[in-house]
């Protein structure tokens, strides 16, 4: 009859509809991705991961979509995350590497702060003889923080200047050292080389060192942030990412695609430029903003 | 390590040999390794969406010639598309003709401003010119002094100022600049760079100092400089940057690692703006002219096929 045509009709319609909510909704969501800088690839895998969860848990509502899509994200970072590491005979060493520009020397300033404020003592190192005015630039953060600082001069041996700082940093039963390291392109094997070998002094002088190597990656940093990662990995043996700028509009998503495929948790982030603007990774805030 | 997209597109027209047209259903497969292409190039959304639509116009109803393979000609459209957008020829650069010519340095934080303040005079030296450097950045720390280590490092004049007993702030920002201006004129340099200091498109207060440079400043060139890693967000910064200083021109940096560089596609698309200059590492001498066909294959992950389409 009429009636139950019409039902029919009906229901078919609002079915078409959701179907067609479903569908935008994902695809709006995979723009998303995308312009976070989470890049094709993992997007893909999320998507359908989500596509295929939706489907079994009877999901059509954009809304729920979208915080399942979150759960899915959350559970990539937390994956990777790793509980507070105590380490047997201080000095903690912490190596900071990464590309040109990224906020190695910024963050180093700002941890050493950090870890001040918990009453840890620490000794800052300028490993970075290379680039211009970069030894004066930690200088000044080592005055802002109160921590002292090992240095030599412009044009200096790196690994002589780590050596001098991992033998004060012992000496002297520092909590912590920090080395912050010249900006280099991770394409430059000469360059890595020599990273390389700053990581085997620091073994040889302490053999569970480095604790940490941390990769400073920039927010707005692309694709190009996964070769980073893999090279930086290789040659330094990161541990951990601190990811910088997030006060800007960058979303940081190459963090994700970094967790996914390289199995390394973002340690820090960098909201600002001043000595506190360093927070812990809180993998709940990072997702909620790289959907909002 | 990564299948070229070449290959992908070869794949795509396995079907499509020697004869017949390039149709809707069989190009499809083929914008879509375009689309993933020019993604992982860093090139925006938006501007992916748009670059599909065009080629997909262009491509669709053409005949297969027997001079090209299928593949080879949807890459030379594609490859048409970018330098067209790109902009053909490599920009000039503005010189003023009443000196001196004020170059404003401008962009984010650590993208490159003042290592390539030091190049562009090094570059304008090599011409003949008579470049005067200064550095407004009185927030990052050592920030003018790295300036300087460049400026003596190039022998290049620098004007330095005394910022001793001042707060940093907008106003000892504008007493540089002004200072450097005079001081440029008094000893003949018929070209001022500006070195600022890196800030966020969004920041408000610091946008307006950059505002007020312009103004005091009246510079011929207002140049965006930006890192070649820049993901999606590229063109945010961009955008905002050129609403706030009308930019005159873009320094693509970092271009000597392996970055493809699409970022340089989004900015000028936004900005309306050629760039001008690559930088190409970390010393004074590694800066060259923009070519744009160059970083087209850069984009599209491909060298030696587009020697091949060139020709035909
Ligand atoms: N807005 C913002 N700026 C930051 C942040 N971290 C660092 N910066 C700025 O980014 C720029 C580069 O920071 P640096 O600490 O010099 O970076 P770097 O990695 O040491 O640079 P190189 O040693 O030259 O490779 C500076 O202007 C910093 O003030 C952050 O979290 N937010
Ligand atoms: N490899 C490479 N490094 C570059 C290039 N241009 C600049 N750098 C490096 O990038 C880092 C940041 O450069 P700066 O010139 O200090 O950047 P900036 O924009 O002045 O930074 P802020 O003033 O802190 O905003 C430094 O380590 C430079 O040596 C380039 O073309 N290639
Ligand atoms: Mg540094
Ligand atoms: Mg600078």
């Amino acid at each position: 009859s009429r009636t139950r045509e019409s039902l029919e009709d009906r229901i078919e319609t609002v079915l078409s509809m959701t179907r067609t909510v479903d569908d935008a909704a994902l695809e709006e969501l995979e723009m998303s991705l995308i312009a976070s800088d989470i890049g094709v690839n993992v997007t893909t895998e999320i998507l359908d991961a989500l596509r295929e969860r939706a489907k079994r848990q009877q999901i059509r509502d954009g809304e729920e979509l979208r915080s399942l899509l979150k759960e899915q994200l959350k559970a990539i970072l937390d994956e990777q995350a790793r509980p507070p590491r105590t380490v047997a005979n201080p000095p903690e060493v912490i190596l900071m590497v990464g590309v040109n520009g990224t906020g190695k020397t910024t963050t180093s300033g700002k941890m050493a702060a950090h870890f001040r404020a918990q009453n840890k003592s620490v000794l800052l190192c300028a490993a970075d003889t290379f680039r211009a005015a970069a030894i004066e630039q930690l200088e000044v953060w080592s005055q802002r923080s109160g921590v002292e600082m090992i240095r030599s001069k412009q044009g200096g041996d790196p690994s002589a200047v780590l050596f001098d700082a991992l033998q004060a940093a012992t000496a002297r039963k520092k909590d912590y050292l920090i080395v912050d390291t010249a900006g280099r392109l991770h394409t430059k094997a000469g360059l890595m080389d020599e990273l390389d070998k700053m990581r085997r002094i620091t073994q040889r002088f302490i053999p569970d060192a480095p604790h940490e190597v941390l990769l400073v990656l920039d927010a707005t940093t692309g694709q190009n942030g996964l070769q980073q990662a893999r090279l930086f990995t290789e040659s330094a043996g990161v541990t951990g990412i601190v990811l910088t700028k997030l006060d800007g509009t960058a979303k940081g998503g190459i963090a994700v695609a970094i967790a996914r495929e390289l199995k390394l948790p973002v340690r820090y982030i960098g909201v600002g430029e001043k000595i506190d603007d360093l927070l812990p990774f809180d993998s709940e805030a990072f997702v909620e903003s790289l959907l909002g | 390590m990564f299948e070229n997209l070449s290959e992908k597109l070869q794949r795509a027209f396995k079907n499509l040999r020697g004869q017949g047209t390039i149709t809707e259903e069989n190009i499809q497969e083929a914008l879509r390794e375009i689309r993933v292409a020019l993604l992982e190039a860093d090139v925006n959304l938006n501007v992916v969406k748009e670059l599909i639509e065009h080629i997909r116009a262009k491509a669709v109803g053409q005949e297969v010639m027997t001079a090209l393979s299928p593949t080879e000609q949807v890459i030379k459209i594609v490859r048409d598309e970018l330098v067209a957008l790109l902009g053909k020829d490599t920009a000039r650069f503005q010189f003023s003709s009443r000196p001196p010519t004020v170059i404003l340095m401008a962009g984010l934080q650590g993208s490159g401003k003042t290592t390539t303040s030091g190049k562009l005079a090094a570059w304008l030296q090599k011409g003949g010119h008579r470049p005067m450097l200064v550095s407004v950045d009185v927030y990052r720390p050592a920030a003018r002094e790295q300036l300087k280590v460049v400026a003596n490092s190039i022998k290049a004049k620098i004007y330095e100022g005394d910022t001793k007993g001042e707060e940093a702030g907008t106003p000892l920002v504008e007493r540089l600049a002004k200072e450097a201006r005079r001081e440029a004129v008094i000893s003949g340099c018929d070209t001022l760079i500006v070195d600022t200091a890196g800030r966020l498109h969004i920041d408000t207060d610091l946008m307006d100092e950059m505002s007020m440079l312009k103004s005091l400043l009246a510079p011929q060139e207002i140049l965006f400089v930006a890192d070649a890693m820049t993901g999606q967000d590229a063109v945010r910064s961009a955008e905002e940057f050129h609403k706030r200083l009308a930019l005159t021109g873009v320094v693509l940096t970092k271009m000597d690692g392996d970055a493809r560089g699409g970022a340089a596609l989004s900015i000028r698309h936004v900005t309306g703006q050629p760039v001008k200059f690559i930088g190409l590492g970390e010393k004074p001498d590694a800066f060259e002219p923009f070519h744009p066909d160059r970083i087209v294959s850069r984009i599209l992950g491909m060298g030696d096929i587009m020697t091949l389409i060139e020709k035909a």
